[in-house]
C-alpha cells in the first residue's frame, strides 16, 4: 500500500496556478525527496498533503486519509504523521526537555522523550532554554517534536538548512535511521547532495507540474549520460566527452606511458542534472 | 494502541504549559499584575474624596480596576501574543499535531482565570491594607461576584482570541489592541465616575461588556445605597448578565469559525 496517493491535483490562487496537475505516489517506507526552485509550487503541494492547505481539484490520500478532513478522524490521523516545518520558533521561555515533554503527551504511542532528544543529538541541552540554542540546535529540535509522536509518515521541510557540514552528516544518520523503523518520509530539500544521500526517489517540480520521477542515479539519464575525461598535456588541459571513458584512459594511459597527469573521470552530478532539468522550463 | 488524549485534559496541559511560560516572561508578568496595583496606588494617594456618603473613591476604583483587569489579562493579552505566536510559526506546529483547537482555547482560559486571580488577591489586599477598602460582608455578594469573575473571564477570553485574526502581524496587534482597550476604560467609568461622562460617551460604553463589568463590580464592592446614582437608577444585574453572555457566544463563535492558524 502506499502512504501517499496523489492524482490530478490542481491548486490556484487567483491567476496564479500554483499546482497544475501533479500525479505522485510514494510507497510505505520510502523516502521520497521533491525538488524544485522557489515558487515552483513545492510548499503549496507538501502543504495540501499535510493538510494545513485545500485543493481546488484532484484526489488526495494520506496514509489512507484525506487530509481535508476534520473532526476526531483528523485527530487519528494527525497522531501518525510528524510534520517538520521550515520556519518555526516557539517560546524561548521553556527547556528543550520541557517542550518535548509537552509535545509527547498530544500523541496516543509516543517515543520516549530520552530516546528523541538523544536521536537528535541534544544530550547536552536538555536543560537548556530554546532561547539559548544555536540555530542548528532549534533545527534538531524542531525534529525532535516531529518524531516524539512515533509517526508512520514524516514531512520534512527543508530540515538542514543552515546546519553546518559535520551536523548535516549526523542529521542524515537519523533520516537513515528513522527509514530503518519503517518510517515513510517526504523530503524537501534545495541540497542536491541531500537528496542523493537519503532518498530512494526523487521528483523534480518546476512551474507547478513534475517532470520527472526517478531514482537520484537515474534522473535525466544521468546514468547514461557521457562522462568527461581530463587530463593536462603540457601546458595544455585537455577534455573529451565520451561514452567509453574506460577505453578512453586506457589509451591515455598507453599514451603518457605511466601516470596521467591531473587526471579526471567525471559524471554529471545530480545538481548539473535537475538544473539542466530546471533550465529548460524556464528558457 | 492506545486512545489519544481527549481535547479537555490536553486542555488542562496546554494551561499548565501557558502558565509555565508566562510566568517566566518578567516584564509581561510585571505588567499584567503589578500595573492595576500600581494604578490604585496612584490614583487611591491623588484622589482621597468621598463621593458619596461612605464611598471613597478607592472603593469606586478598585470595582473598576478589577473589572478592566478583566478585559486586559484576556482580551487585550490574548490579542496581542496570539498574532505574535502565529508569526513565529508556533501556531503552525501546533496546528500539525493531533491537539484540537479546543484545547488551545481551554489553555488560554485557563491562563487568564489564574493570572485574573492573583490580579485580584493583589488589588483587594493592597486595597484593603492602604486605602481602606472595605470588604463585602454579604455572602451573595461574593456569589455575584465569582460568577462576575467567572463570565467576564471567558467572554474576555473568546473576545481575545476572537479579535487576534485582527491584526495583520504580531509586532503590529498592540498598536491596534491597546488603544482600544483604553478608550474603553475612559467611556467605560474606570478611571472616572461613569455618570459624570458625556451622554454619548455613555451610550457608546453600554454597547461594549466593560462598563457592564465595572457597573457589575460596583454592585459588589459599593453599598446598595449607591445604586440609586447609577444611570438607571439601580444596579441591573440581570442585564448585564444577559449582555456579557451574548458577548461570549458572539467570541466564541467567531474564535471557533475564524481562527487563524497561520500568516496566509
Amino acid at each position: 500500500m502506499n502512504a501517499i496517493e496523489v492524482s490530478g491535483l490542481r491548486k490556484s490562487y487567483g491567476d496564479v496556478h500554483a499546482v497544475r496537475g501533479i500525479d505522485l505516489n510514494i510507497a510505505t517506507g520510502e523516502i521520497f525527496a521533491l525538488l524544485g526552485p522557489n515558487g515552483a509550487g513545492k510548499t503549496t503541494a507538501v502543504e495540501i498533503l499535510e493538510g494545513f492547505r485545500t485543493r481546488d481539484s484532484g484526489s488526495v490520500k494520506v496514509l489512507g486519509f484525506d487530509p481535508q478532513g476534520g473532526g476526531q478522524q483528523a485527530r487519528e490521523w494527525r497522531n501518525r504523521i510528524g510534520i517538520v516545518l521550515q520556519s518555526t520558533s516557539d517560546s524561548g521561555d521553556l527547556t528543550v526537555n520541557e517542550t518535548i515533554e509537552h509535545f509527547r503527551g498530544y500523541y496516543s504511542n509516543p517515543r520516549s522523550v530520552e530516546e528523541v532528544i538523544e536521536a537528535v543529538g541534544l544530550e547536552e541541552k536538555t536543560r537548556s532554554l530554546i532561547r539559548k540554542l544555536s540555530g542548528g540546535q532549534r533545527r534538531r529540535l524542531d525534529v525532535a517534536l516531529g518524531i516524539i509522536g512515533n509517526p508512520e509518515l514524516l514531512f520534512l521541510d527543508e530540515p538542514t538548512t543552515g546546519f553546518d557540514p559535520q551536523a548535516r552528516r549526523s542529521f542524515w544518520e537519523l533520516i537513515k535511521k528513522l527509514r530503518g523503523n519503517g518510517t515513510t518520509i517526504l523530503l524537501t530539500t534545495h541540497y542536491l547532495d541531500e537528496a542523493e544521500a537519503l532518498a530512494d526517489r526523487v521528483g523534480v517540480i518546476s512551474a507547478g507540474q513534475i517532470l520527472e520521477i526517478s531514482t537520484p542515479a537515474d534522473l535525466g539519464g544521468r546514468s547514461t549520460a557521457q562522462a568527461v575525461v581530463s587530463w593536462r598535456d603540457g601546458d595544455k588541459f585537455n577534455s573529451e566527452a565520451t561514452n567509453n571513458p574506460t577505453a578512453f584512459v586506457n589509451q591515455l594511459t598507453a599514451r603518457f606511458a605511466g601516470e596521467i597527469p591531473e587526471l579526471t573521470v567525471t559524471r554529471p552530478s545530480l545538481e548539473d542534472i535537475y538544473l539542466t532539468m530546471i533550465g529548460r522550463v524556464h528558457e | 494502541m492506545n486512545k489519544i488524549p481527549s481535547a479537555l485534559s490536553l486542555g488542562f496541559r496546554r494551561g499548565g504549559l501557558e502558565i509555565r511560560q508566562f510566568a517566566r516572561q518578567r516584564e509581561s508578568v510585571v505588567f499584567t499584575l503589578f500595573f492595576p496595583v500600581i494604578l490604585l496606588i496612584i490614583f487611591g494617594s491623588v484622589f482621597k474624596n468621598t463621593i458619596a456618603p461612605g464611598v471613597t473613591f478607592s472603593q469606586y476604583f478598585v470595582a473598576g480596576m478589577i473589572a478592566s483587569g478583566l478585559v486586559n489579562t484576556g482580551f487585550q493579552a490574548l490579542a496581542i501574543t496570539i498574532p505574535l505566536e502565529r508569526d513565529f510559526g508556533a501556531l503552525k506546529r501546533l496546528r500539525g499535531t493531533p491537539m484540537p483547537a479546543s484545547s488551545y482555547f481551554i489553555g488560554k482560559a485557563i491562563l487568564v482565570s489564574v493570572s485574573m486571580v492573583v490580579q485580584i488577591l493583589m488589588l483587594l489586599g493592597f486595597g484593603v491594607i492602604f486605602f481602606g477598602l472595605k470588604m463585602p460582608t454579604d455572602v451573595s455578594k461574593w456569589i455575584e461576584f465569582a460568577w462576575l469573575v467567572l463570565i467576564g473571564s471567558a467572554c474576555s477570553t473568546a473576545l481575545g482570541i476572537a479579535f487576534s485574526i485582527v491584526p495583520k502581524s504580531g509586532r503590529g496587534a498592540s498598536a491596534v489592541v491597546s488603544p482600544i482597550v483604553i478608550i474603553l476604560q475612559f467611556f467605560s467609568g474606570v478611571f472616572f465616575i461613569f455618570t459624570q461622562l458625556p451622554y454619548w460617551m455613555q451610550q457608546i460604553a453600554s454597547i461594549f461588556p466593560l462598563k457592564w463589568l465595572t457597573q457589575g463590580m460596583r454592585s459588589v464592592f459599593l453599598p446598595d445605597s449607591f445604586a440609586g446614582q447609577e444611570v438607571a437608577k439601580s444596579w441591573e444585574t440581570g442585564r448585564t448578565f444577559m449582555i456579557l453572555v451574548l458577548w461570549l457566544i458572539i467570541g466564541v463563535f467567531f474564535s471557533v469559525r475564524k481562527f487563524k492558524w497561520d500568516r496566509d
